[in-house]
């Protein structure tokens, strides 16, 4: 197996692709850091020296909205310059290849890339061309990873829990096709929380699931039991287009949570989403809206954790 | 022209003869051996000390790109890459495009490749036209034209109307078939074996029963037709299992593994590394030992390189996005070698899965060193040992797994025909 293509020689965070084979100080790392952003956000003026000077080019070749928001807000928090990028509606589809792009940012000297790509690993491919003094930050690939996510889930743990250990995490829904479970759950193992369950039904789970050290649970009720903390994934509306859930409402019978499934839950668990919600497929409006949901702290959250990450890459 | 190899270790694998010896060629065929040979007068004498005298190495799928393709490689690059890697007959998929389903189209390869005078090419023509998986190909005029088997390379057929009747049909003129097991329903959209490496990387996932739906499928039809099908490309141990019962029963089916998948495995994707990207996908370490072993125990008849010249615009990609396939024709001896290595397998007992084994399947005389055979002979030093690097290839293909890997065994001399067609510089 080839070296980590994360870190330097030194084994310094030198772009952060993926949470998997992070060591547990650069997670502890980040979130510290992040941490201490959290109070310039709430500042009146919202904005340290850090990047000065730097580019930071928001790539993205799949749409979004918020991500690409909040890493724009983190990167003028930091003082850096921000370009945003949106590939999906320009030089991709004249057929420019994903190499040919980035060579050609890097000619206008760019210091941090932010991808996203529909595609598991490009943010992979990027890092391997770029210069030496560029950083590639993951913003989310295919099914792959979406490692601010995964960190801003733990940041939001940990500013919930305090601790990781003795911590029952159960994390539900469509894990198949999600980048943002797969992160959070290395991040979980990695950290030590003891516990991680994952829940839904086989057509949504990945073929050995449980290699990534996590108890699979097929019936809702029972995942929930004495959870600390639940996060609900997203359920992309072209699920129930092919064979793998018959509906929208069916699946709300059996994966969405709802004020009855969550009082399985410990009295204390907090209630996490990654966003864009689909109330009432997923989720019941009461539930996102009641008091055990920190799903809008996440979004703030968001924004002190990408600057830590985009501080630690790129600042000196 | 007369050629004598004097001093060589003479590996004949189909008789397991490994000694040394003299070898005469005349008149385009092997001539005589050892005694006979010594005294003989020849215009060329090629010294043979310490290295092997072996027959050339037929390789049962190997990609020209040709017609089509061009970009990617061309018939002149792609046969100074088969001798260079010892490769003295070759067999071409219908993958081309247009696809070879024409009898012009395999007329006009042909008359290319005799033209070059390197490798001799034997093309495989489409079962069904434009490979759709709809209607049949007219086979009598292909096998005319030079075809010597039938097949629909890495795209199957699905609908299992057509492929009864092709294997009927083919069957009727006992013409051979060669298909490669995945069902496409359950292969759709995968890039990667269905396992551990794909969950983590987030890749999509080719479940093994994608080969062994389609492979049971086949053996039936094959017990209801009696059709002669060599199964291209097995990718797991369960696959393996499967032909082994078939071939208790003496069903007429054969079949071969891509040499890579004797060695890598889905570890070795590492971090989406698209040089992996291969079809059928690199599988378990299980599967792999259990193709390496059937290898040996002849389960699995052959070995081919599956040479396949990707251009980097087309590789250089995210993993999914990136064209499967690996160059190939260099790496067959050396990897075949380092395979039988690793099983301990004298020399022509790991030779025979690339010469005299594939030679049957093809049906053609040579694969041998014997007296009347073919004179496709090559003359390596096993142990001489290469760094694979992108420049070190002839290929236009310079995509491997491989790439950076220390590797054995380099070709000193190809003769097609009797006649010297590659010598190292």
């Amino acid at each position: 197996m080839p070296r980590n293509p994360q870190l330097n020689a030194r084994g310094e965070l030198q772009h952060l692709l993926s949470i998997e084979g992070l060591p547990r100080e650069i997670l502890t790392q980040i979130l510290d850091t992040a941490e201490s952003f959290v109070g310039v956000t709430e500042r009146e003026v919202k904005k340290v020296p850090l990047l000065r000077g730097k580019s930071v080019f928001n790539l993205f070749f799949e749409s979004s909205t918020r991500t690409r928001t909040t890493f724009e807000i983190a990167a003028k928090r930091l003082s850096a310059d921000v370009i945003n990028l949106n590939i999906a509606t320009s030089s991709q589809s004249k057929g420019e290849s994903l190499l040919d792009t980035v060579a050609n940012l890097s000619a206008m000297q760019a210091d941090v890339f932010v991808v996203r790509h529909a595609s598991s690993g490009a943010p992979f491919l990027v890092a391997r061309h770029v210069k030496p003094h560029e950083h590639v930050i993951n913003a989310g690939d295919g099914r792959h990873a979406h490692p601010t996510q995964g960190l801003l889930d733990l940041y939001t743990i940990r500013h919930y829990k305090r601790e990781f250990g003795g911590l029952v995490v159960a994390v539900v829904g469509d894990v198949l096709h999600s980048r943002v479970a797969r992160s959070l759950i290395h991040g979980l193992t990695t950290l030590g929380v003891p516990e991680v369950r994952v829940i839904g039904p086989q057509t949504l789970l990945p073929a050995g699931v449980e290699a990534l050290g996590v108890r699979v649970f097929h019936d809702m009720s029972a995942g929930l039991r004495d959870a600390d903390v639940i996060v609900m994934l997203r359920l992309q509306n072209e699920r129930m287009t092919g064979a793998l859930l018959p509906s929208a409402q069916e699946y709300f019978m059996k994966y969405g949570l709802t004020a009855e499934k969550l009082a399985l839950a410990k009295p204390d668990v907090i209630v996490m989403h990654p966003g864009p919600m689909n109330r009432g497929v997923e989720i019941d409006s009461s539930v996102a809206d009641g008091p055990r949901s920190v799903i809008l702290p996440q979004v703030t959250y968001g924004i002190a954790v990408r600057m830590a990450v985009m501080s630690i890459v790129a600042g000196n | 022209m007369r050629i004598l190899i004097r001093n060589g270790r003479l590996v004949d694998p189909a008789s397991g003869r490994d000694a040394p010896g003299e070898l005469l060629l005349a008149d385009g065929r092997i001539a005589a051996l050892d005694g006979e040979a010594r005294g003989a007068s020849a215009e060329q004498v090629i010294d043979a000390q310490g290295l092997v005298v072996a027959p050339g190495l037929i390789d049962l799928s190997a990609r020209l790109r040709e017609p089509g393709y061009e970009f990617k490689a061309t018939l002149e690059s792609e046969m100074e890459a088969a001798v260079a890697g010892g490769v003295t007959s070759l067999a071409c998929p219908p993958d081309t495009d247009p696809p070879l389903d024409e009898p012009g189209l395999v007329d006009m390869l042909r008359r290319r490749a005799k033209a070059l005078a390197r490798a001799r090419v034997y093309p495989i023509g489409a079962l069904t036209v434009k490979l759709e998986g709809a209607r049949l190909t007219e086979m009598a005029e292909l096998a005319a034209a030079g075809c010597v088997a039938f097949s629909q390379a890495n795209v199957g057929i699905t609908d299992t109307q057509v492929l009864w009747r092709a294997l009927q049909y083919a069957a009727t003129f006992g013409y051979s078939v060669w298909l490669r097991a995945e069902d496409r329903w359950l292969a759709g959209g995968g890039v990667a074996h269905d396992g551990e490496v794909a969950t983590r990387l987030g890749l999509a996932g080719i479940p093994v029963f994608a080969e062994t739906v389609a492979l049971a499928t086949l053996i039936e039809l094959v017990r209801a037709t009696g059709t002669r099908v060599h199964v291209c490309r097995l990718s797991s141990a369960a696959g393996v299992e499967l032909v082994r019962a078939a071939r208790r029963e003496a069903l007429p089916i054969t079949c071969d593994i891509g040499i890579h998948h004797a060695h890598l495995s889905e570890i070795d994707l590492g971090y989406f590394d698209a040089q992996c990207r291969l079809d059928p996908p690199l599988r378990s370490r299980r599967d792999r030992e259990a193709l390496a072993q059937a290898l040996a125990d002849g389960t699995i008849d052959c070995a081919v390189s599956d040479h396949t010249p990707v251009d980097d615009d087309h590789k250089l990609l995210p993993f999914g996005e990136a064209e499967p396939g690996a160059t190939g024709l260099e790496l067959l001896l050396p990897l075949t070698l380092k395979w039988g290595g690793e099983r301990r397998l004298g020399l022509a007992q790991t030779l025979a899965r690339v010469t005299s084994e594939p030679a049957r399947i093809l049906g053609v005389g040579a694969g041998r060193l014997a007296a009347g055979a073919p004179g496709d002979v090559i003359v390596f030093d096993p142990d001489a040992p290469f760094r694979v690097l992108p420049g070190a290839l002839k290929s236009q293909g310079k995509n491997s797994p491989f790439l950076g890997y220390e590797l054995a065994g380099r070709v000193r001399s190809t003769l097609v025909a009797g006649r010297v067609v590659y010598a190292q510089p």
